[in-house]
């Protein structure tokens, strides 16, 4: 039996994004919540919360983006230039973010200003994300083998909700995850920013929701014609589903439930583009098959990362582990 | 050669970040080996001065790491952004070399930094020796997979192309392992670890100008002094065979680096000169006759080519890469003759008594990563007009992306680096300025512990000193 290499991949490659979003988005929220919260011990406490995750949370975009220049070169060579401004822009904003974590420890003086890089460039990573989820759902202009539209047509009304829409999703996971981590006065805030963002994001999901469909034949069939509704309706009723888990979660005052809801709906949004795009890995012009490189290259790197991949996994579950439980502003874990 | 011209500002653009990129991996390949070697001394000889010195170099690899990390990530995008027609040809060949890369070397380090940094009291020295070891081996397949990739463009083997013109690998072994590799991993690794032992050496040499007596500055001083007298001249060694298998494969570029314009035998070595492309002559040149032969054939009278035998559209910046190469080549020189000179007064019983060597090392202590970058200067202009070579050229690698948007974002990146790595780069000297001493911290009590993973350094000034002073008077 051979295996269809190109598909496999394509799930690697979905799944390392995947995981990316759901880890590095509550620690990207915590950066967006970091301006409205007041108080040092307090951002200490909060920054503390994701200190020790957040950099393995990162290397899931390395191997996202790597993944895709090594298996799929066609589409990375496609969809970065035509995603150009906010790919730099959210790599200037990581940049900012990550050192920030470092160097805020080390003075006291320049202290304020770190904290001023770790929320911009937490929010601009962010933002820039959405952007580009945006102007890639919207479908990218193809000639050959190369984008054929300018710098700025990733600038449209729906990107920019989509762009406000990750903002406002981040800040959702970091407030829920802050509910979870953390005690006393900032988990108090959380539950007030989670009780807004809850909101807002579950009212952003119907705007885009509503609004994709609309923006290609392709994603009207996929969602509404029929007999196909019948396997994609469990989506919109499971999203359902974890939005009441997590209205109701804020109410009771629940520490865990919300985070958990709120994670189970970015999976939901994500199961709901792979229903969306699939075939295509540029919607709606390069399919998963046209974009791969041969399938030396693709079993060449599989072999590797079906040891690796694993053990990362393993690894990244350890260090979960080994810091779970409440932190508190001395970085201490109990 | 125009700034408003795409692909040149695109090839600025890439030549900045990687420039900038450089110096961080080549800090933390030479940095996390040495670490290795002082916790294998502290484990056989139990002296504590070699735990001292651990801590106090740790920190700083932490920063240098993490700095090399957040710089590299940024490459890594570039080749889809700006070189999209390259990614798209070459990237089922190199892509999953770099796959290779962010697999097993990130998350080795990743994965064992967190330990190297936090947890000697936790998983005890054994287990601990063990993880700085494999963040030492990841450092080095990092490079080893990089290198592999760079070296690939530079002299492309084991490969195909196929129907929509995209290199397709035909032999792995042979991709990895292609005609210049061996040379280029060798001489950048050696580069590393004598660019590292001058920062060292530097360092203890800046400390032992104040008090010579010390016992943790003599240890590193005397140590980077022995590499600089053992490895030096090896990388003059291994920098000659590079050279001859550049001449092999890219005798362009070995023209363009010597100024040599006309073929002819018994060709002279040129010290000084100005290369210009235009006229197709070195004007002022300074030259010993028959040497360049000499060098590079092995005869005085061998036949050394010049850039007159290929078009002028296909000759390498000579006027770059005449003196890229000479600074690159000075500067190893130099430390070769610095590792001599310590050897006389190591062999005289003077090596701490002679405080001129201690403002020599000074001096020199951020020649090796000048090096560094005018080799990378001289290899990477020299691959030019192409960036895989002879089948691909740079003109056709680029993405059709419009000047205002590499513009904008080269001045972005230019902006956001200077005061990114700025400050981190300060944060670091500031670490080697305060000397090391007896018992030096092994974590400040009141950072947050990391698990580990791309930036897990808790820094802070060594020796209490001002930084802990200013902390606690904090609220």
């Amino acid at each position: 039996m051979s295996l269809d290499l190109p598909l496999v991949w394509a799930g690697l490659i979905a799944f390392a994004v995947l995981a990316y979003v759901l880890l590095d988005g509550f620690d990207l929220g915590v950066g967006i919540l970091f301006p409205f919260v007041q108080g040092e011990t307090n951002r200490d406490e909060m920054m503390n919360s994701v200190a020790p995750v957040w950099d393995g949370n990162e290397t899931w975009l390395v191997l996202g983006g790597g993944g895709l220049f090594a298996v799929f070169p066609l589409a990375y060579a496609i969809i970065m230039p035509a995603l150009y401004a906010p790919i730099i822009a959210m790599l200037l904003g990581l940049v900012l973010r990550g050192v920030a974590f470092e160097f805020r420890w080390k003075t006291r003086r320049g202290k304020f200003l770190w904290d001023w890089a770790f929320a911009a460039g937490s929010t601009i990573a962010a933002f820039a994300q959405g952007i580009a989820l945006g102007a890639l759902v919207q479908g990218i202009p193809v000639s050959g083998r190369a984008y054929a539209g300018g710098w700025w047509d990733w600038l449209t009304p729906f990107s920019l909700i989509t762009g406000i829409a990750v903002v406002v999703g981040y800040a959702l996971l970091g407030s829920t995850w802050l509910i979870f981590k953390t005690e006393g006065r900032v988990r108090d805030a959380a539950f007030a920013f989670a009780r807004i963002t809850a909101i807002a994001t579950l009212g952003l999901i119907v705007v885009v929701s509503v609004w994709t469909p609309f923006l290609s034949d392709i994603f009207m069939r996929r969602w509404f014609a029929w007999p196909q509704i019948l396997f994609v309706a469990p989506v919109p009723a499971l999203v359902a589903l974890a939005a009441f888990m997590l209205i109701s979660g804020l109410i009771q005052r629940n520490e865990r439930r919300p985070f958990l809801a709120a994670l189970a709906l970015f999976v939901l949004c994500f199961v709901g583009l792979l229903i969306s795009f699939f075939p295509y890995l540029v919607p709606t012009s390069v399919t998963i098959w046209e974009a791969a490189a041969p399938d030396s290259s693709l079993q060449f790197l599989l072999t590797g990362a079906a040891v690796l991949i694993p053990l990362i996994l393993v690894y990244t579950a350890y260090s979960y582990w080994v810091f779970r439980g409440k932190v508190n502003s001395a970085g201490g874990y109990h | 050669m125009e700034l408003t011209d795409p692909l040149t500002l695109a090839r600025l653009q890439f030549a900045f970040t990687v420039s900038f990129h450089i110096v961080f991996p080549a800090i933390s390949i030479g940095l996390a080996s040495y670490l290795a070697v002082l916790e294998g001394l502290w484990l056989l000889t139990g002296r504590a001065v070699f735990m001292d010195l651990f801590n106090y170099w740790k920190k700083i690899f932490a920063i240098a790491f993490g700095m090399g990390v957040v710089s590299g990530i940024v490459m890594s995008y570039q080749f889809g952004t700006n070189w999209s027609v390259f990614s798209d040809k070459a990237g089922p060949v190199i892509g999953p070399l770099m796959g290779y890369e962010v697999l097993s070397a990130f998350f080795l380090e990743a994965g064992f930094l967190g330990v190297m940094l936090f947890g000697l009291k936790r998983v005890g020295p054994r287990l601990h020796f063990m993880a700085t070891l494999m963040v030492a081996l990841g450092t080095f397949m990092s490079a080893f997979w990089i290198l592999s990739v760079n070296s690939w463009m530079q002299t492309p083997a084991g490969y195909g192309v196929n129907d929509v013109g995209q290199f397709v690998p035909l032999d792995w072994w042979a991709v990895i392992f292609n005609p210049s590799f061996p040379f280029r991993l060798v001489h950048m690794l050696l580069a590393a670890y004598l660019t590292t032992a001058f920062i060292v050496g530097g360092t203890g040499a800046l400390h032992l100008l104040r008090d010579a007596t010390q016992p943790a500055s003599r240890i590193m001083f005397s140590m980077a002094m022995w590499m600089a007298a053992l490895v030096a001249p090896l990388q003059i060694v291994a920098g000659d065979l590079h050279g001859l298998n550049t001449l092999e494969h890219q005798p362009a570029k070995i023209a363009a680096m010597e100024g040599h314009f006309d073929t002819r035998a018994g060709a002279p070595l040129l010290l000084f000169g100005l290369p210009n492309m235009q006229e197709e002559r070195t004007n002022y040149a300074v030259e010993i006759p028959k040497l360049g032969s000499l060098i590079l054939t092995r005869d005085w009278n061998g036949t050394v080519r010049g850039l007159k035998e290929w078009p002028p559209a296909e000759r390498p910046n000579a006027a770059l890469l005449f003196w890229s190469f000479r600074v690159m080549v000075g500067i190893g020189v130099t430390m070769a003759l610095v590792g001599l000179w310590s050897l006389a007064l190591r062999a005289r019983g003077r090596l701490f008594a002679t405080p001129l060597l201690f403002k020599a090392l000074v001096l020199l202590s951020p020649s090796g990563l000048i090096a560094v970058v005018a080799g990378w200067i001289t290899t990477e202009a020299g691959r030019q007009p192409y960036t895989v070579y002879g089948l691909l050229t740079t003109v056709d690698s680029a993405s059709s992306v419009q000047a205002a948007a590499v513009g904008a974002s080269l001045l972005a990146f230019a902006v956001v680096y200077f005061l990114v790595f700025g400050a981190g780069v300060f944060y670091m000297l500031r670490l080697m300025r305060a000397p090391p001493h007896a018992s030096e911290g092994d974590l400040p009590p009141d950072e947050p512990v990391r698990a580990g993973g791309l930036l897990p350094a808790p820094i802070l000034v060594p020796g209490g000193g001002r930084g802990r002073t200013q902390r606690n008077s904090g609220p």
